[in-house]
């Protein structure tokens, strides 16, 4: 993913996401506070893929959330490609999925691709012409005048992901887009995404919570801990030179090594016979 | 039937392609409907039930052919008052649901007045409302439809517009979408199954209501009117091929409410609810 840093549209800093000592704090019940997120500092690359992972609770969806602007943080600042997250949310710098693919059930998937190029505004003839190309993208084509009601729970976050792509965003959030799939559609999801990618040179900031895909995904894979929710170590998964991100890298030695070093981080020491034990 | 009931009935119909549904919607009622009329026709020979009783459904049917235009002509004078009553409480019912949803203080003021209105027996109103716009015009029948119409549409269109997923509304955050968009997009199609419940909720109070409405006087052009003549004039036949005359009134009413929704709302979530009052 080297050029990423030749792209036209590098910004100042060169960073997609800027974040320098957020923290977040819910006020939960009776005067009893949450502390979701703690003095988290992070910076994204521009053409960069970074994955989150972590237990449950420990603020993977809040810090998400922030640099999409669905929420604030309480302390630190975090920026878009240099700009206020409001800023970035207006000039439409980033496209989004989520957990759940949150498709309108009374549009088709064709429309439910091309509701973010709606929104802006594009061209009839033109918003036709990208949604072939992103169904294609998604190996939906057959399916466009379908309903989501008539999918797969895996079909339809594909449509999900194809609808994050439509604008060609520079920077990608991603939060648990393959939960619901299958082990299959998952690994050729995954080498979708790494594909677009290496093509479009977007930035990806990924919520998961497997420790192959991040790793496999990943230049970079943050492990963060709850309670407060903190990032622990960030661990270096870039292929070495020489490796490609492709089926081959799955069953690689470093690969292996890497899932192995995750899980350490993860579980808060050494654990055994790491390789081989799980390979999701 | 009870309210879950209708629920739970709703939802398989709902559910189901409309062909599928054809047996059971409409075949198993017809023969309930032939079982019960043979029954009753069986009845008031049997046992020489006088016509002031129960007429048999043969003589109500008789007089029904006899007086079928009277009874057309009575139908379409009963129908205009229901129908301009339902698109205006409609439209005012809608309107207020989509100003209460955007306005927390209207919402919470509405409280008292949707709770009165739907406790106040409004063709009670008839009387009053006659004196207010003289004995010779419809208008206080269509006022009286229009208002028993409002509250159903709007308690069911509230609800509707309050149903819109998170997901969604983040979605649309997301992409800096403006509010009519918003509306148009995600709001509106998300409300527009429990804006068409209420509607058929509605559709068969708007001819009961205007209906009802001339018992207590007004121009005698429609059914309710023709029914308390007939009934008065002892000629208990003919006031029931009235009543009949308005059971279809209020059937077409129901169906086409029922036909515009089906085409309308195909594809929008599957877990419609009711409320009605
Ligand atoms: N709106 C909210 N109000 C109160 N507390 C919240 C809210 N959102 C999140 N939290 C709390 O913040 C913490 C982090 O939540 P978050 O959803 O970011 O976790 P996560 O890492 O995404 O977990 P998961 O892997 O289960 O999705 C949790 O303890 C949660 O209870
Ligand atoms: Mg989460």
């Amino acid at each position: 993913m080297t050029h990423a840093l030749t792209d036209d549209a590098v910004t100042k800093d060169g960073c997609a996401i800027r974040a320098s000592g957020v923290g977040r704090v819910f006020a939960g019940t009776k005067g009893h506070q949450v502390i979701a997120l703690d003095d988290v500092h992070l910076e994204v690359a521009e053409g960069e893929f970074v994955s989150l992972i972590g237990p449950s609770g420990c603020g993977k969806s809040t810090l998400l959330r922030i640099v999409a602007d669905l929420d604030h943080p309480t302390s630190g600042s975090l920026t878009v490609f240099g700009k206020s997250t409001h800023q970035a949310r207006v000039d439409q710098d980033y496209g989004i999925a989520f957990q759940q693919a949150g498709l309108l059930p009374w549009r088709t998937v064709a429309a439910n691709v091309g509701l973010p190029l709606e929104v802006h505004g594009v061209a009839r003839s033109d918003r036709q012409t990208r949604v072939e190309e992103l169904l294609e993208l998604v190996g939906l084509t057959d399916f466009a005048r379908s309903y989501p009601d008539q999918l797969s729970g895996g079909m339809q976050q594909r449509v999900a992901i194809a609808r994050a792509l439509a604008e060609s965003p520079r920077l990608l959030l991603m939060d648990e887009p393959f939960g619901a799939l299958d082990e299959i559609t998952r690994e050729r999801m995954q080498a979708e995404l790494v594909r677009i990618c290496s093509e479009t040179g977007a930035a990806v900031l990924f919520v998961t919570h497997s420790i192959p895909e991040a790793v496999f995904l990943s230049d970079r894979v943050v492990v963060m801990t709850p309670r407060p929710g903190r990032i622990i170590e960030i661990v270096d998964s870039r292929p070495t030179a020489g490796h490609a991100r492709d089926d081959e890298f799955r069953d690689a030695e470093e690969f292996f090594h890497t899932i192995a070093r995750v899980r350490e981080l993860l579980h808060g020491g050494p654990v055994a016979a790491a390789r081989g034990v799980e390979t999701r | 039937m009870s309210l879950a009931a209708t629920e739970r009935a709703e939802a398989t119909l709902r559910m189901r392609p409309l062909r599928d549904a054809r047996f059971t919607t409409l075949l198993a009622p017809a023969l309930l409907g032939v079982a019960t009329i043979g029954l009753w026709q069986l009845v008031v020979d049997v046992f020489n039930i006088d016509a002031f009783i129960v007429p048999s459904p043969q003589s109500i049917w008789s007089e029904f052919l006899d007086s079928r235009s009277s009874i057309w002509h009575g139908m379409l004078g009963t129908g205009r008052n229901a129908l301009y009553g339902l698109l205006i409480g409609a439209a005012l019912g809608i309107l207020g649901a989509l100003v209460a949803n955007a306005v927390k203080v209207i919402d919470l003021m509405a409280v008292p007045i949707v709770a009165a209105l739907s406790v106040v027996p409004i063709v009670a109103l008839a009387p009053v409302l006659y004196t207010m716009f003289g004995a010779a015009a419809n208008t206080a029948r269509v006022i009286v439809a229009a208002l028993t119409v409002i509250i159903p549409v709007y308690v069911n269109t509230l609800r509707g517009l309050r149903q819109v997923k998170v997901v969604h509304r983040e979605l649309m955050h997301v992409y800096a979408a403006r509010p009519v968009f918003v509306a148009r997009a995600v709001t509106l199609p998300t409300a527009s199954p429990y804006v068409f419940t209420g509607l058929r909720i509605a559709s068969s109070l708007a001819v009961i209501s205007a209906l009802i409405a001339e018992y207590f006087g007004g121009p005698v052009d429609g059914l309710g009117k023709a029914i308390t003549t007939a009934a008065s004039s002892s000629n208990y036949p003919l006031a029931w091929a009235y009543v009949l005359g308005s059971i279809l009134l209020g059937l077409a009413f129901y169906v086409v409410t029922l036909l515009v929704e089906l085409r309308v709302a195909r594809h929008s979530s599957p877990s419609t609810s009711t409320v009605s009052l």
